[in-house]
C-alpha cells in the first residue's frame, strides 16, 4: 500500500484545492494516468499518479484545500490482497512510517484517524470548476448566487459579476504573486548572462510557406512550431543548456522538455512543457503545441507539464517586440527568447537586400554554463534555420 | 448563404476561441488579430473552424485578405 499525496506543482506552491476525483475506489490505475484535478494559482491542473496499482481508498473529499504532501488516496499494489489489509487498530503514528517508506506494505489506516492539514470549503454548493474559480477571483459569496434547486452554477450564471470584472486588475491575483515570487528568486539567485543574434528567417519561412501550400488547413505548421523544433534540435547538439541547477550542481536533462510561454487571455502566463520533444518531428511538435495551447487555455494542464520543464522558450513575436531578454525560471538554467520577425536590410557579401529577420536571445545561468556555450547554441540554431529541410 | 449569416458564423467562432471578447468589440474595419489580441495560433483555429462550417479553405497567401471582419465576410461570400 502506498499513499498518493498532493504533489508540489512548483516551488511556490503551498497548497491546492482538490477539485475532482477522476477515479473511484477499486479502480485500477497505471503509471502516468491522470487521477484527479486540483486548483492552484496556475489554474486547474490534472495530476498524475506515478505507479501502477488499485485505488484502495480516497481519503479526501472534493473541494478541500490540502497542503503539499497531504495523503489524498491509498493505492494498493497488485500483489497485495485486499482481504489482508484492513487492520483497524492501526495508529496514526503509522503515518510517519508511510512517509519514510512509501512503497512498504502497510496496514490500512481508517480515514477518520488521519488528520491531514486540510480545511473544508465552508459550503458544498454545486458549481462548475470554472465558475468556482471565477467566483473566487471576484471574491463572490457563493451563497449570494442563489442557485436553483439541484442545479449546478455555471460560469454564465455569474453574469454581471463577470462582466464587471473584465476591466479591473486584481492586485492579489494568485498567479501574479506566483510569477513575482519565482522571478524575484531568479533575479536574486541566478547570475544571468545574455546573448543575442540576428537570424535571417527568409529561408525557413519560404520553405514553410511552400510546405503549408501543399497541406490542408488542419495540417499547417505555424512558425512557432518550426522554431520550437529548431531549438530542440539545437539542444541535442548543445545539451548543456537543457537541464537544471540543483544542489549546487549542473545537471543535464536527458529529456528535452521545453516550457512554452503561453499568455492567458485574461492575463498571466504559464510555461507548460512539451514533454520529450526530442522524440518528435515537425508534425508531432505542431500537434503537441496545438494540444498544449488548447489545454492551457481550457485549464486542463497536467502536473508533469508544469513541473518538468528543462528549458523555457518565449516567443513574443506576435506582439511585435524585437528582442526578449528572459528571466530564467529556476531550477532551469536557460531561456530562449524569440522576437518578432521583421523585414530588415540584410548584407550578404557585397549585396544588400531585404530579409525576414528575427532576434534570437539566450539568457543563461552563469553558474552552469558560460557565454561560449550560449554562443555555440545561437550559432547552431542559426545554421539549422538556414537549412530548414532538416527540421522535418 | 447571406452575408449576415456569414458574419454571424465568423463572430460565433471568434467568441468560441476567445470567450472573453465582447461581441460589440468586434469592429468591422479593425484588424482582428491586433484589436482583439488574437495570436497566430487562435487565428489559425478560427480559420480551421470556418473551413469546417463554410467549406472554404483560406491559403496562407490570402491571410492578408481576411484581416478584418469586413474583409473576411467579402472573402467567404465570394467563394461559397
Amino acid at each position: 500500500m502506498s499513499e498518493f499525496k498532493m504533489p508540489s506543482l512548483g516551488a511556490d506552491m503551498e497548497s491546492a484545492v482538490l477539485m475532482q476525483w477522476l477515479v473511484k475506489e477499486g479502480d485500477p490505475v497505471t503509471k502516468g494516468q491522470v487521477i484527479a484535478e486540483v486548483e492552484t494559482s496556475k489554474g486547474v491542473i490534472e495530476i498524475e499518479i506515478f505507479e501502477d496499482g488499485i485505488v484502495d481508498k480516497l481519503l479526501i473529499q472534493t473541494e478541500t484545500e490540502c497542503s503539499v504532501g497531504t495523503p489524498l488516496a491509498l493505492i494498493r499494489h497488485d500483489d497485495e490482497v485486499k482481504e489482508e489489509v484492513p487492520q483497524k487498530e492501526a495508529k496514526t503514528e503509522k503515518l510517519s512510517e508511510v512517509k519514510e517508506e512509501p512503497l512498504a506494505p502497510l496496514p490500512s489506516i481508517q480515514s477518520d484517524k488521519i488528520e491531514p492539514k486540510v480545511k473544508m470549503s465552508e459550503e458544498r454548493i454545486k458549481i462548475s470548476p470554472a465558475a468556482r474559480k471565477k467566483a473566487h477571483e471576484l471574491n463572490l459569496d457563493l451563497n449570494s448566487l442563489e442557485p436553483k434547486e439541484g442545479e449546478v452554477i455555471q460560469l454564465k450564471d455569474l453574469g454581471k459579476e463577470v462582466k464587471r470584472d473584465t476591466k479591473t486588475l486584481t492586485p492579489d491575483d494568485g498567479m501574479r504573486q506566483a510569477i513575482a515570487k519565482a522571478m524575484s528568486r531568479s533575479n536574486a539567485e541566478i547570475p544571468h548572462y545574455y546573448l543575442s543574434l540576428s537570424i535571417n528567417m527568409t529561408p525557413a519561412l519560404t520553405w514553410l510557406t511552400q510546405l503549408n501550400a501543399t497541406r490542408s488547413i488542419k495540417e499547417r505548421i505555424l512558425p512557432a512550431a518550426l522554431l520550437i523544433r529548431a531549438v530542440v534540435l539545437t539542444l541535442k547538439e548543445v545539451p548543456e543548456l537543457n537541464g537544471f541547477w540543483q544542489k549546487n550542481a549542473h545537471q543535464i536533462s536527458k529529456s528535452i522538455n521545453p516550457g512554452i510561454a503561453i499568455a492567458l487571455r485574461k492575463g498571466g502566463l504559464v510555461t507548460p512543457a512539451i514533454l520529450d520533444a526530442q522524440e518528435m518531428n515537425l508534425d508531432t511538435t505542431m500537434q503537441s503545441l496545438d494540444d498544449l495551447i488548447t489545454r492551457t487555455r481550457a485549464n486542463k494542464l497536467r502536473g508533469s507539464e508544469i513541473t518538468q520543464q528543462s528549458i523555457t522558450i518565449t516567443n513574443l513575436g506576435d506582439l511585435g517586440v524585437q528582442s526578449v531578454y528572459g528571466v530564467i525560471y529556476p531550477p532551469q538554467i536557460a531561456i530562449v527568447g524569440l522576437g518578432r520577425i521583421i523585414d530588415s536590410p540584410w548584407a550578404e557579401g557585397d549585396t544588400l537586400s531585404v530579409r525576414k529577420v528575427m532576434q534570437a536571445t539566450l539568457a543563461g545561468d552563469h553558474r552552469a554554463t558560460d557565454g561560449r556555450t550560449g554562443a555555440l547554441f545561437l550559432d547552431k540554431l542559426n545554421q539549422l534555420l538556414q537549412n530548414p529541410e532538416a527540421l522535418l | 448563404m447571406t452575408n449576415e449569416q456569414i458574419k454571424q458564423s465568423i463572430i460565433k467562432e471568434i467568441l468560441r476561441i476567445a470567450p472573453d471578447i465582447d461581441e460589440d468589440d468586434i469592429l468591422p474595419e479593425e484588424n482582428i488579430q491586433r484589436s482583439l489580441e488574437i495570436d497566430s495560433f487562435d487565428f489559425l483555429k478560427i480559420l480551421t473552424a470556418l473551413n469546417e462550417q463554410l467549406s472554404v479553405e483560406v491559403p496562407e497567401a490570402d491571410y492578408s485578405k481576411v484581416d478584418t471582419l469586413e474583409h473576411m465576410i467579402a472573402y467567404f461570400s465570394d467563394r461559397i
